[in-house]
């Protein structure tokens, strides 16, 4: 066995290697030449600073960096760098950066990193001034009981500060409506995402039907073990998001006309649920109150809504414009 | 404490694995090698790795997760080098 004082020095290295790769990572993404190579060092770091949250415990905010920082913001921003290589040709940005090295380009990048610079001091300076004080927990533990759930996180999101999830949900919303109002006329009838070109008898084909059970499965007990284990309606909706991603790129699904009322009902479900159970809320005693008699299933049916929602919009939000052929303006011009 | 010399060896056999897949990442010459020695270390380091930690959990439900755990990886590093060699393989085509 290994006493105390090894173990603390253990951890203590532990961490600080994790501190210092953090910074490295983010280093490089920020220094790194070109977009693709920054945006894989964008991901590395997200998956260290899951790591990070992990080692202080903060198990739920770990899932979710995981989940969304590193896993769906590093697949937008992937999809981001394709588009911008395909409009600007494949060599374009990385010629681009070069020919115009001492330009209004550097001017902005300078400035760029002394606001960046001045924000982060700013923000080290209100941590450091923050009182040794304990916060919120304690009162948060005091009211669990009347919460609805076990999760503290849990209690906090839903039910203590349902304010702040119900906007960021509707936040979620409004990026993909802005998305959309992006598109093009002509492609506005059009099935969005890019053509996909899997073979019915491939490999990916294979991936896409023997992982979904697996993913659905995963997904929906995220959700449900959200009342009492880290878990939730954010982290679920990620892992269903990337399923139905899977499916349409194994070429097992067509991807889904956003014309289709169905799936617009699907995308405002968890944001009108949460809504009306808060306004329903207000009439018994206090906006976005969740009487404690109720709470739970209350909570869960605002969780299952939130989270079929926050699926859709993921997955929409990652398939993005319709790609390909049937464009004569050329590839990526915003209207 | 037998337990904890297996872990030992196992896991450090695992990091050897790991060490000689990103050495090949680094230095084999194209895509496809440096496939092969990702895939292969890493899914043999990730076993032993897994296998090591296996000795140290304390029920056997904590096992079945580990297992499950490396079967998801083995399937998921398998079918993305496929991919992987296969857009390799066209953009050699495209090039010649």
């Amino acid at each position: 066995m290994i006493d105390g004082t090894a173990s603390d020095i253990a951890a203590t290295g532990f961490d600080l290697v994790l501190a210092a790769m953090i910074l490295g990572a983010g280093l490089f993404a920020v220094t790194v030449r070109d977009l693709f190579g920054a945006v894989v060092f964008f991901i590395v770091y997200g998956v260290f600073v899951a790591l990070a949250w992990l080692r202080l415990g903060a198990l739920d905010v770990a899932l979710t960096e995981a989940a969304l920082g590193a896993g769906l913001t590093g697949v937008l921003l992937i999809g981001a760098v394709a588009r911008l290589g395909r409009r600007t040709g494949t060599q374009g940005t990385d010629a681009l950066s070069r020919r115009s090295a001492f330009s209004v380009r550097s001017v902005s990048q300078i400035a760029t990193m002394l606001v960046s610079a001045a924000v982060s001091v700013a923000l080290g300076w209100a941590f450091l001034s923050l009182s040794d004080s304990d916060g919120l927990r304690a009162g948060v533990a005091a009211n669990l009981d009347a919460s609805g759930v076990s999760n503290p996180v849990t209690a906090v999101l839903i039910n203590f500060r349902g304010w702040d999830t119900l906007l960021e949900s509707i936040v979620l919303l409004a990026a993909l409506i802005g998305l959309w109002s992006l598109w093009r006329d002509d492609d506005w009838g059009r099935r969005p995402g890019l053509r996909q070109h899997a073979r019915a008898d491939g490999v990916l084909a294979m991936f896409g039907r023997l992982l979904p059970p697996f993913g659905l499965l995963f997904g929906v007990y995220m959700v449900w073990v959200g009342s009492s284990l880290p878990g939730g309606a954010f982290q679920g909706g990620t892992v269903l998001a990337a399923v139905w991603l899977l499916m349409m790129m194994a070429g097992l699904m067509p991807p889904p006309m956003v014309t289709s009322a169905r799936i617009r009902a699907v995308l405002i479900a968890g944001p009108l649920v949460f809504l009306s159970v808060g306004i329903i809320g207000a009439f018994a005693g206090g906006f976005l109150g969740l009487p404690p008699a109720y709470a739970k299933p209350l909570i869960l049916m605002i969780e299952a809504a939130l989270t079929l929602s926050i699926a859709a919009t993921l997955a929409l939000l990652v398939l993005g414009p319709p790609g390909g052929p049937a464009m004569p303006s050329g590839p990526g011009d915003a209207p | 404490m037998p337990a904890d010399i297996v872990t030992l060896v196992l896991c450090g056999a695992g990091l050897v694995f790991f060490f000689a897949g990103t050495a090949g990442i680094i230095r084999f010459p194209d895509t496809l090698t440096r496939l092969h020695a990702l895939t292969k270390a890493d899914n043999v380091g990730l076993g032993l790795l897994i296998t090591g930690l296996a000795f140290q959990a304390p029920d056997w439900q904590s096992v079945g997760k580990l297992v499950l755990i490396w079967a998801m990886a083995l399937i998921a590093a398998g079918t993305t080098a496929q991919l992987v060699a296969r857009s390799a393989l066209q953009q050699q085509d495209t090039s010649q």
